[in-house]
Order: structure tokens, then sequence, then C-alpha cells
């Protein structure tokens, strides 16, 4: 199927979301549609989609214009969608979710669901192009990657010729996005074509057969797969974009943040924090990876005050577990919340009085009863210039900006106070390439002025980039804290719980690496990892940090990286 | 300024708030002339007729519905053929001032994302403690009303606060804890009306003691004897409840607490404090209501009685939601809803045959309807979808119209 979207324009007020957009997606390729928060990617998709009805524009599908006013629509003209939130029923199986809507029934509209022909057609069209699916499986026990391949599956159960996949990568592991890209590949294969939704340089450069770049709502032109990142990034922003986080490296201080046994349940009353030791020290970045779920929120949860826990965390020698979340930021916290929509801003408040949700009730802004109006005003209005945020004015509420201002927003709020930690969950999510830099600058600076900053993210890229030191978490552990110059493959193999061996024989590859510390950071962190070969309490805490780097990094080749983290800070810094 | 007033002539067309309000009132205007039109027997069999006589019909519904709202606004505004020309709106005036905290009460607690169901117990409850200082103590005269009113502030508060407590720190939800509150008043009032420490010796019915002449509100001299004090407090109370929501911290932590909790509880906002502290509020508000029923000059006998409630708590509800939860919205709101019971009680009087004053609870009931289902009253009128401030062109597929950002909106958030 040949798709053509000619002159489509959508405007919202007074802002053209997209405008005389023009995209053709031929039979059997996979079509990267690139582009900023903001951009009008999903604008566009929508519309597509028949969720939004464009100002002007045709879609012509096969030669033929048509006009969709309901998904429902676009479905029959053989367009299906995979959205970034999954439109799965949790408690429904497989095999349910993919006949809702469609439900083949034996003896009327109020007779017996036919399971067994839903089941059947599940497997067909599953084995039919490579995507495994359980039929019988309840959809909330999946893990996030098979979930979304319930998804492709239902869309090619509805004859989908066209798939749209809105940032699908978003909440994938490395490994998943790997399979991910395997299956697209598939589907190209059978002759459907794909519309990818990102933002991700390299994922773009690694499937896709043609670019189509979107800038403010204008196609700004379209690019080979052969691109080189910087390149991409440049067309995308529009201006010269620096990848790669520039930063000197440092000595880290003394130990700011102290964390001992710490053990935290989730929302269920499992365990999701499952006795986690760590040091954070000043001027240093330690980078937390993980798959989404594995005891990253809790721990930021814990750390902040928003969640109970057991074991101790020390800031600069004050208890932070058992505190309020007022007692913690009052002790100088600076937090950006993992989830911005949810934890990070109220919606309804314009952007100056979200800017000091968290000291709104301290000097200038406001005492024990009067709120300062215009000093928060002013606030307001010099962080907006200052975190180029892009909004009318700072009495615009939070809640009508595009999601990567929303998240300057947090960031702003977060790095204003002058933190004395700094503890950011997925600092860039949602963020376009330029924002992201920016960001990323910013985190660095509070870095060199020598506090002490933990970055949770799901982006390997990010945690990379901005870490001095990476601490990955499965299943409510640290099961390894390891250098920033650490392969993505062993960090995802990490990531997975991989075994030991695994992880090791990934780690031959870096081994090289790790054993020439190129700085004082990296002999720390590589001390670290060696600790734990020795017996791990009885090691002298001096003789660890004090042997030559050449002693310590040869010791952290030898050393099984797997081991728990949390004895191996405990021995070297106790 | 003059661009401002562009962008709010504007926003008028469009399906704003003040718009909706006003064309619900309108809507509900019309409704209530039909059901005028079916109260009335003879009308109908004129009706029955209409194709050999249209006129009759006609004219005969068009003068019914007329005199009705004639009479009405005769009864609420004012009345050319009276001696006090004014008096009518001194009476709505009166019957606007309890409601004036009752939906204070409410929009107060429903910003901090809390539905103070409650009004009924914590009115009750209000007016036990303030009827007992009333008639038990002796003091002069303006010592003792202002005992009384701190009496009713601290009994609507008591109740209002548990409810809060119990939502803090047992997770109990408000809406069902104070539905079994408003149970719990009423049996206790019930009882405590016939202990000897309230009831009336004297008197056979279920009734107090009356509180004493020293207890009663003092009246401002106008036209209408019942006009009191407790108009100063209404009015003290909106802006004192404007105040509190846009100026204070504690206003900033209940609204950001009513828009996202969770992000309120991230930046350090005690929940649970604020929520004790919102239904705090809201009780004192509604203990006021309990002062102006018992110490006001309306009620003859200054007593509690088993129905002194008289519904105000629930009324209190539409009244906010009508007043879109704005103090000075809840005022206007309050003021429409005095001038309705004001009017339908003349229009009953006044109408032949009667025109009931049920007339005009329906009207009440549909303005809150419509007011709730804006989108009908944007379908009905065919107005154009409200401008959104800014597009948020990509993220969740979002619907257009959900973002409430006119100048007309932002005009009314002013006030």
């Amino acid at each position: 199927m040949r798709l053509e979207l000619r002159g489509i324009t959508k405007t919202f007020g007074s802002v053209a979301a997209n405008s005389a957009i023009d995209l053709t997606v031929e039979p059997g390729e996979i079509h990267c549609l690139l582009g900023e928060n903001g951009a009008g990617k999903s604008t566009l998709m929508n519309i597509l989609y028949g969720l939004l009805t464009p100002d002007s524009g045709q879609i012509v599908v096969d030669g033929e214009t048509r006009e969709f006013t309901s998904p429902g629509d676009a479905i029959k003209a053989g367009i299906g969608m995979v959205h970034q939130h999954f439109m799965l029923v949790p408690v429904f199986t497989v095999a349910e979710n993919l006949v809702l809507g469609n439900e083949e029934s034996r003896g009327g509209p109020l007779g017996w669901l036919d399971r067994r022909k839903a089941k059947a057609d599940v497997k067909e069209v599953s084995a039919r192009y490579g995507l495994p699916v359980d039929p019988e499986a309840l959809v909330e026990d999946l893990p996030v990657g098979v979930q979304q391949r319930v998804e492709i599956v239902k869309a090619l159960m509805r004859d989908a010729e066209v798939l749209i996949l809105d940032e699908p990568t978003a909440v994938l592991t490395p490994q998943e996005t790997e399979e991910l890209f395997t299956v697209m590949r598939g589907l190209k294969a059978a002759g459907k074509s794909v519309v990818f939704i990102t933002h991700k340089l390299n994922e773009v450069r690694a499937i896709a057969d043609r670019i189509t770049v979107i800038r403010r709502g204008t196609v700004v032109g379209s690019a080979e797969p052969t691109a080189s990142a910087r390149e991409l990034a440049s067309l995308m922003v529009g201006r010269d974009v620096r990848l790669v986080v520039e930063k000197e490296p440092r000595e880290p201080g003394e130990v700011a943040l102290s964390v001992r046994d710490l053990k935290v349940t989730d929302d269920r009353g499992f365990l999701a924090v499952d006795d986690v030791s760590f040091d954070l020290h000043a001027g240093e970045v330690l980078g937390v990876a993980g798959v989404q779920g594995n005891g990253q929120t809790e721990l930021v949860e814990a750390l902040t005050g928003l969640r109970a826990a057991t074991g101790s965390a020390e800031l600069f020698g004050r208890q932070l577990v058992g505190a309020s979340p007022r007692a913690v930021l009052r002790q100088g916290l600076g937090h950006v919340p993992e989830d911005r929509q949810h934890d990070g801003l109220v919606p309804d408040f314009s952007i100056a009085e979200n800017l000091v949700l968290d000291q709104f009730d301290k000097k200038p802004f406001g005492g024990l009863l009067t709120l300062d109006l215009d000093a928060i005003a002013k606030n307001g209005a010099d962080r907006l210039a200052e975190f180029d945020i892009r909004a009318e004015s700072e009495r615009t509420p939070a809640g009508a900006l595009s999601g990567g201002n929303q998240q300057k927003v947090v960031v702003a709020r977060a790095l204003q106070r002058d933190p004395s930690l700094l503890i950011a969950s997925q600092p860039t999510r949602g963020v376009d390439v330029g924002a992201m830099e920016f960001i990323h600058k910013r985190i660095i600076e509070q870095r060199d002025a020598g506090k002490p900053v933990l970055i949770v993210s799901t982006e390997l890229d990010e945690i990379t980039a901005l870490s001095d030191r990476i601490a990955v978490m499965y299943r409510g552990k640290i099961v390894g804290i390891v250098p920033p110059d650490t392969s993505n493959e062993e960090l995802g193999l990490l990531m997975a719980g991989g075994s030991g061996d695994e992880a090791e024989a990934a780690a031959e590859t870096d081994a090289e690496a790790v054993a020439e510390p190129t700085s004082e950071t990296d002999a720390e962190a590589a001390g670290e990892i060696e600790a734990p070969a020795e017996p791990a309490a009885e090691t002298p805490a001096e003789a660890s940090t004090e042997k030559s780097a050449e002693e310590s990094a040869e010791a952290a080749a030898r050393a099984p990286e797997r081991e728990p983290a949390d004895q191996s800070s405990e021995s070297a810094d106790e | 300024m003059s661009d401002r007033l562009k962008r709010i002539l504007a926003g008028i067309g469009s399906a704003n708030t003040v718009t909706v309000t006003v064309l619900a009132f309108v809507l509900s205007v019309v409704i209530g002339g039909v059901l005028m039109i079916l109260s009335d027997q003879h009308l109908l069999s004129e009706w029955g007729y209409f194709f050999q006589h249209p006129t009759d019909a006609l004219s005969g519904s068009w003068d019914k519905v007329a005199n009705g709202y004639t009479a009405m606004f005769h009864g609420a505004v004012y009345d050319p053929h009276a001696k006090q020309a004014l008096r009518p709106i001194e009476n709505t005036i009166v019957d606007a001032t309890p409601l004036v905290f009752a939906g204070l009460a409410v929009a107060l607690p429903f910003r901090a994302g809390l539905f103070n169901i409650g009004g009924q117990s914590q009115l009750i409850i209000g007016a036990v403690c303030a009827t007992w200082v009333g008639f038990s103590i002796s003091a002069p005269m303006p010592l003792h009303v202002l005992l009384v009113i701190i009496a009713g502030i601290i009994g609507g508060a008591l109740v209002g606060g548990l409810t809060g407590l119990l939502k803090a720190r047992f997770g109990a939800h408000e809406v069902i804890s104070s539905i079994m509150l408003n149970n719990i008043a009423l049996g206790v009032l019930a009882w405590l009306i016939k202990t000897k420490a309230f009831h009336d010796p004297n008197r056979q019915d279920a009734i107090s003691k009356p509180v004493k002449d020293t207890a009663l509100l003092p009246a401002i001299h106008g036209s209408s004897p019942e006009l009191n004090f407790s108009t100063v407090l209404a009015i003290l109370a909106v802006l004192l409840v404007w105040w509190v929501m846009s100026r204070s911290t504690l206003g900033f932590r209940l609204r950001a607490l009513g828009s996202n909790p969770d992000a309120a509880r991230t930046a350090g906002i005690s929940v649970s404090r604020n929520q004790v502290y919102a239904m705090l509020l809201a009780g004192a508000l509604m203990g006021l209501v309990a002062v102006t029923q018992i110490s006001g000059t309306l009620s003859a006998s200054h007593a509690m009685t088993t129905t002194l409630d008289n519904g105000i708590g629930f009324t209190g509800i539409t009244v906010a939601l009508l007043g879109r939860g704005k103090p000075v919205g809840v005022a206007l709101a309050a003021l429409l809803f005095g001038a309705l019971d004001a009017g339908g009680v003349a229009m009953e009087a006044a109408t032949t045959p009667t025109v009931p004053h049920d007339v005009v609870t329906v009207v009440q009931a549909v303005i809150v309807v419509f007011v709730a289902a804006p989108k009908l009253v944007q379908e009905i009128f065919r107005l154009r979808d409200v401008r959104r401030g800014e597009a948020s062109g990509s993220g969740t597929g979002a619907a257009p119209s959900v973002a409430p950002a006119t100048a007309v909106d932002s005009a009314a958030e002013a006030v």
C-alpha cells in the first residue's frame, strides 16, 4: 500500500502544529519520522490515524483520497498504530485483547465469545510474522517488550498495511529494541510499511530506509540512513549540536551521600530495593542504569523521603531515611522526578508557580502566611529566559506546554535551588536533542561545582555520557558498579540480569578500557570494583584506595565484576 | 488594556465558563417557563384546541410566563408598586447570605481536591455549640454575639476537621465519612433537643431553648428587619477566602494539592496536613451558616429545631458548582439562588392560579445540570471551541478542547 499525505495543515489556536506537510510512505519501507518534541510528529500521525481532523490537506491511499474521521476509518484503510502508551486491558488475556472490538461470537450478539477461534487467529498471525505471543497469558504479567508485540499483532490482525510506531523504543531495553528491529525488518520483508517515530538518532540510522525530518510543524528535509548522527541532529534542531557531553575528568571529593543496607517495598508490598548500599561523592555523577521497574523508582523515592524505607542513607551525616519530603528538601535536595506529569508539575499552575512549588514559603517568594507574587513572577520570567522555556509568558499554565518545555521547568526548579544534592530521574525524558544538550550541560556544571549528583535513567547513552560511575540495578539490587566506558552490550547484559559468565564474556572486550584508568575517577571506580575479590569487610579501606592505580586496575581486570556493589563500597569506604 | 478587552470580547462567542453559565441560566429560565405552562390546567386545555384558536393558547401562555417571571422579579429585585421598593433585593440578600458561607464551604475544599458533602453535619454541630453558648452564657451584647460566632465556628470546624483527619490518617474517603457523619449529626440533634439541657420546657414540640437577646446578630438598619450583621460576615468571608486561596501560602498548598497531589507531595507539601486544614476551614464556614440560622433575625424562634439545616449544606454544593469554586463566583451564585428563592415565594403569592415554588427549585437544578455539562450548552448554542493558549503539538494525542485558557476565563480568574 502506498500512502501519501499531501499538504497537511493543522493549527491549534494561533500555533501551527503541522503546516503543509507532504509525506509519502512506499510499500515495504521503514520510514522514519524524526523530530524534536513538539515538532508535530504525533499530531501528524494522529491525523493519519483519524484522531484529529486536518484543517486542510489530503490523505491518499493507493491513489485514492480518503477522509478519516475516526480511528475506525483509518483501520479500515489498512493503517495500524502502536501508541507510546499501550491501549491494552491489563486483566485480559492476550487473545481477549486482540479480539476486543472485533469479537466473534456464536449465537447472535449476546452469544458465546468464540475463544477458540480467537486463540487460533492469534497463533496464525503471530506465526506468519514471526511474533511469538502466548494467547493465554494475562497482559499485566507480560514484560513491556512483549506487550508492545501484542499491540503490533493487534494491528496486523486488523489487516494493517502501514504500521505507525509512536516512539516504540522509549520503554525498551537495548536487547528488546534489537528484537523490535528484527520484527520491523520481518514486516518489511512481508511487504508492509512501517512509520517509525522517534527522536533517537542511532536507532534511525540502524533501521530506516528513508528519513523525513520535521521541525516546528514543517518538513525540513529528508535524509539517508547513512547520514551522521550530527547531521541528523542539526537538521532536526536547526543548528549545530554537540552530541557528546563535554566534561573534564574531576577528582571526586568526600563522601556526600552514604547509603547502607537500604530496603524499600513497593506499593504492592514487594521488596523493590533489596539491601542496596553505595556511596556518592561530592563532585561526582553516579548514574543508575537499569530497565524500568527494577527498583530505581523506589530507590529515588526512598532517598527523597517519599517512601518509607529501612536501612540508612546519610547526606553529609544527616539521615534521610524516615525524613519527610519537606525535611529532605530543606537539606538542600534538588529533585527532578521521573515522571514530570505525575510527580513534577501542577498542570493548572502557571510556570512561575510551578517553579517555586518546593520553596514558595521561603524568602523571597513567601513567608509564613503570604506569597510574594511579584518575586514569584520575576523568578518565573528569569528562568523562562535562562532555560529557554518556550511559552507565551511565565503565566502560561504548565499543562499547556509541550513535554520538552515541561521538563525544562522541572529541571529549572531543581537547579535554581543551588542544591546540595541533585537527584535527577530521567532528566531528559521526551526532550529533544537541543534541550538535552542544555540539560546535560547544566548537570555537569553541578558536578563541576562540587555537588554530588545522582542520575537515574533508562537511556544508556545518557548514563554513559554523564556518569563518572555507573551502578546497574536489576531486581532491586545493584548488580554492579562499573566505569562509564563500559560497553553498551555489557551494560545491557547487566541490566537484563545476565549471569556472571555471560557478562564476563562481554566484559572481556572492555577489559582493556578498564585496565587503563585515564583519570583519578576511573582509578577510584576501578578500586571499588576490585574490592569484592577480597573478603568483604576485612579489607582495610586505606589499603584498597591507596593502592596504585595500576595495581587496582589489574585487580579490577581480575575481579568478577558482577559482584554486588554494596559490599564493595562498604569495604572501600569505611 | 484595550487589547485585553478585545480578547475578552472575542472570547464571548466561545464556550468559556462565563458564556456557558449565562446561557445555562437562559436555558433554565426557558424550561421554567414551560413548567409554568404545564402546571396550569386551564392553559393546557387551551393548548388542546390549539389548532382552532392558536391565539388563546399562545397569548395565555405568554401571559402566564410573563406574569410569573415579573412576579419573581418584583419579589427578588425591585418592586415599583410596593411602599418599600428595595425591600425585595434585601430579601434576596437575606436568603443569599447563608448560601455564601455554604458555597464557600464546598468551594474551598474542592480547590484542594476534596468534596465536602458533610455540610449538614458541620452545620448541625455548629448550631448545637452556638445555641448552647447562646442560651447558657450571660454576657453583654457584642461579646455574647462574638462568643456565639466563635462557638459556631468551632463546632463546624470540629466536624469538618474530623472528616479531614479520617481521610488523612486512615484513608477514609471524605464523601463516605461525611455522609455517615451527616446521619450521626441528625441523630445527635434529635436526641439533644429532647434532653433537659437543651429542650425548651415551655414547649411541647421538639425545639431547644431560645438564645438570649444579647446573642442575636445586630440588624443592619434598612427597610428589612431581617438584614443583619451576618451579611457583613459573608462579605468578609468571601474576601478572606479569596485572599487565602490566591495570596497566601496555605492557599498555594491547597491549590497544588487539588490539582496534582503527587507533585505537591514530591515538592514537600504535606498532603494529609493540608487536607485537614481545608476541611477545618470548610467546617468553620458551615458553622457560620449555623450562626445565621440560630442568631439571625430570620428565624423567629432563635432556637434549634430538627430541621434547622434546611438543606443548606447541600444547596452549598450547587452554589459552589455554579460559582466555579471561585469566591466571587460563589457570592454571585448565592445571590442568584437567593433571588430565585425570594422571587419564588413572591411568585407563588402573586400568581393565579398559583405557580408553585417548586418551579424555582427545578430552575436552580437545571442551571447546575447545564453548568456541569458545558458541552451540552455548547451544542445547543453552537458555540466555538475554546481557543487553546498554546498547542502541545506532541505527546498524548491530545483532545484539543480540553485546555480552557481563554481571555474571558482569565478575566474571570482575576475577580
